[in-house]
């Protein structure tokens, strides 16, 4: 898994909360066998019009928005349907780091298995932030995950938190699976205690 | 000391059970005992599991089906979407080549897979049952703690029969009293989340308690379950009783000496005095037959109640959002919902597509024909439940009143197979997600209950059916 030390990029807001999956991805895009090629189709039903033109009121399709990696929104990003194909929508698009006052579980957990940093702040500080992103064209955020701070070009320096076994493992690009199966003993063991052959 | 003394939950009881290893400030390893499978969310699994030279590590504790892609309409025909037809199709390779049980399109038990899990005794209490699918949370109904995975989890289980969890904290959610006649566990359960928010029950896994959940029958329990995730929580559970022991008797997978596997399942239920970390208590009596009007689960209120207005809304956020709601619906503030005229009624998904909801709906439909304009389609859940309507008649109720009659399979929850909703049109669905697009682009969806359905399809509007005079 690619490992995330320190990036730095434009910001996008997204001025929406409870952002759900299926608006993400929506589900005509989960027939694909592959884990690539979803960056096209996200956010597809807000982001095109019928015609298959963008749509100049989606957020995502302001100019000054062209190569965001850093996206803000609001809480509760992410609900709905389990579906890894959103962080792989988002990261595919070019997104490395999310912040909201709130997200859902299990996106939450999606995010980490792919070397994206959800990070979630204070209501008051997401409302900084948009009103920093908003009076700044062109702003930019440093999100640094071994000293867990967040920087801009206007003095902020505001630090964050990440739950510490799963900021190790984003620094070191670690795999899920082999870390596990470095005890793999273990599992066999409770498989005998259980009696399960 | 291990504090084994220490009243506990059922939860607690079950991840305890389930600990393989366990560190500080790490992520537990809990075992899995069921892996449930289906075609959408297990493709890159399975291909991570090539690309590594891994083989899957209990391939028995894995039970595959089809449900999502799956045409409801006729099965002999080859399915016409490629890209459908493509993903099915990898499903029963990997299976194969990875000797997985796969319940396929023309098995006669193939299904939903949180029908058929619990159907066919796949589900019992006290397991740990994953899927990647957030509904998972059905399974909970029978005391197991069941929840949705991603992909990537898909494969770490699949590998290593294991998956990385952090501990969630309990919730338990008490309902007093008794739902009235003619509402049901959608309804409570429409009603939790309006009331605890769709984010009540992140970071939880919810238990449900008390006289009103005791008294639902498992495939209420069932809908009750099947939505915690609506409210955040990953996973709800209902502690096993008499009820759960009388169901899974006789099942297929159901224990062989089943006495002995009830004796255990009767250690599960919390102990007196267990320490819940957040405690609700709600009166059943409260609970009118529920209809949403926005663009999530928790923009929900009742039959009798109106649209809301932007002012009830103090938090700013949420009124933008229910702003963007009403837009999209097409709805304006104040409007009773019992003037809301539909287009199409969807009966059916892992929620509402059981025996009993087909029973419900039917018991309204009878003697009546769909509305004018409106075009309704009932999708039973799984092969053992069309065959056990079409015993009971309930096909023909359905068809003479001018409904549709389907083969089984998620249909128009998510209009990821041919079934979906055109622009504007408005769908009373017993599914259970109203999101924007789920039941096809710019279609507006209104959840509700099995016999709220049937009635707002031979009515063309919504109606209470507290008041239905059934034929």
């Amino acid at each position: 898994m690619r490992a995330f030390t320190k990036h730095t990029g434009l910001v996008a807001l997204m001025d929406r909360s409870n952002v759900d999956t299926d608006q993400i991805i929506p589900k005509q895009f989960l027939k694909r066998i592959e884990r690539t090629g979803f960056g096209q189709f996200l956010f597809f039903d807000w982001r095109f019009q019928n015609d298959g033109s963008p749509n100049p009121d989606f957020e995502l399709n302001r100019p000054e928005y062209a190569g965001a990696s850093v996206l803000i929104a609001r809480r509760n990003f992410g609900c709905g349907s389990s579906r890894e194909h959103a962080p792989w929508a988002l990261d595919d698009y070019g997104f490395r780091v999310l912040i909201a006052p709130s997200f859902a579980d299990i996106f939450f957990n999606n995010c980490f298995k792919n070397g994206m940093l959800p990070i979630v702040m204070a209501e008051k500080t997401v409302d900084d932030l948009f009103a920093r992103a908003s009076a700044h064209p062109g702003y930019q955020l440093t999100v640094d995950l071994q000293s867990c701070t967040i920087a801009d070009e206007h003095g902020l320096s505001l630090p964050f938190q990440v739950d510490p076994f799963r900021r190790h493992c984003l620094l070191g690009g670690l795999d899920d699976i082999g870390l596990t199966l470095q005890h793999e003993e273990k599992i066999a063991a409770y498989e005998k205690a259980r009696g399960i052959a | 000391m291990t504090g084994e003394n220490r009243p506990r939950t059922m939860f607690e009881k079950i991840w305890d059970a389930h600990v393989v290893h366990a560190e500080e400030r790490r992520q537990t390893i809990l075992y899995i005992d069921l892996h449930l499978v289906h075609e959408v969310t297990s493709p890159q699994a399975f291909e991570g599991l090539r690309l590594a030279g891994r083989r899957v590590r209990r391939p028995e504790r894995a039970v595959a089906t089809v449900d999502h892609n799956v045409p409801t309409t006729d099965r002999s025909l080859p399915i016409v979407d490629p890209v459908s037809k493509q993903q099915i199709d990898t499903l029963r390779d990997n299976c194969r080549q990875f000797d997985v049980r796969l319940y396929d399109v023309d098995h006669e038990n193939q299904g939903i897979v949180h029908v058929i899990g619990p159907e066919l005794g796949l589900t019992q209490p006290g397991m740990t049952i994953v899927c990647g699918d957030s509904h998972t949370a059905t399974h909970g109904a029978l005391g197991a703690l069941a929840f949705g995975i991603g992909t990537s989890e898909v494969e770490h289980v699949l590998a290593t029969q294991t998956l990385l969890q952090y501990r969630p904290k309990t919730f338990q959610i008490r309902v007093d009293g008794r739902l009235a006649a003619g509402v049901g566990a959608k309804d409570l359960i429409l009603y939790l989340i309006g009331r605890i928010s769709t984010q009540g029950g992140t970071g939880y896994s919810i238990e449900y308690t008390g006289e009103a959940i005791r008294a639902l029958t498992m495939e209420g329990r069932m809908t009750v379950c099947n939505m915690s995730i609506e409210a955040g929580a990953r996973a709800g559970l209902i502690a096993p009783d008499d009820t759960t022991y009388e169901y899974l008797r006789g099942r297929p997978f159901a224990p062989e000496d089943f006495d002995a596997a009830v004796a255990a399942w009767r250690q599960l239920p919390s102990d007196d005095g267990a320490r819940y970390d957040r405690t609700e208590v709600f009166d059943a009596a409260d609970v009118a037959p529920q209809v949403t009007w926005g663009t999530n689960p928790g923009h929900v209120t009742g039959v009798d109640g109106r649209v809301p207005e932007l002012a009830d809304f103090p938090d700013d956020v949420d009124r933008a959002a229910a702003a963007k709601a009403l837009a999209y619906m097409g709805l304006e503030p104040g409007t009773p919902i019992r003037s809301i005229t539909i287009d199409r009624v969807f009966i059916g998904s892992c929620t509402n597509g059981r025996i009993e909801d087909l029973r419900e709906a039917a018991a309204v439909a009878r003697g009546y024909q769909v509305a004018d304009g409106v075009h309704a389609m009932v999708v039973p859940g799984s092969g053992p439940v069309k065959r056990e309507a079409e015993a009971e008649g309930l096909d023909q109720v359905f068809t003479q009143a001018g409904f549709e009659w389907r083969e089984p399979g998620c249909s128009m929850c998510l209009a990821m197979n041919p079934d979906k909703l055109e622009p504007g049109e408005r769908c009373a669905s017993t599914s259970n997600r109203n999101f924007e697009g789920r039941q096809g682009k710019d279609g507006r969806t209104h959840l509700v209950s099995p016999s709220m359905a049937a009635a707002a399809a031979v009515s063309g509007r919504f109606v209470d059916v507290r008041q239905w005079e059934y034929k």
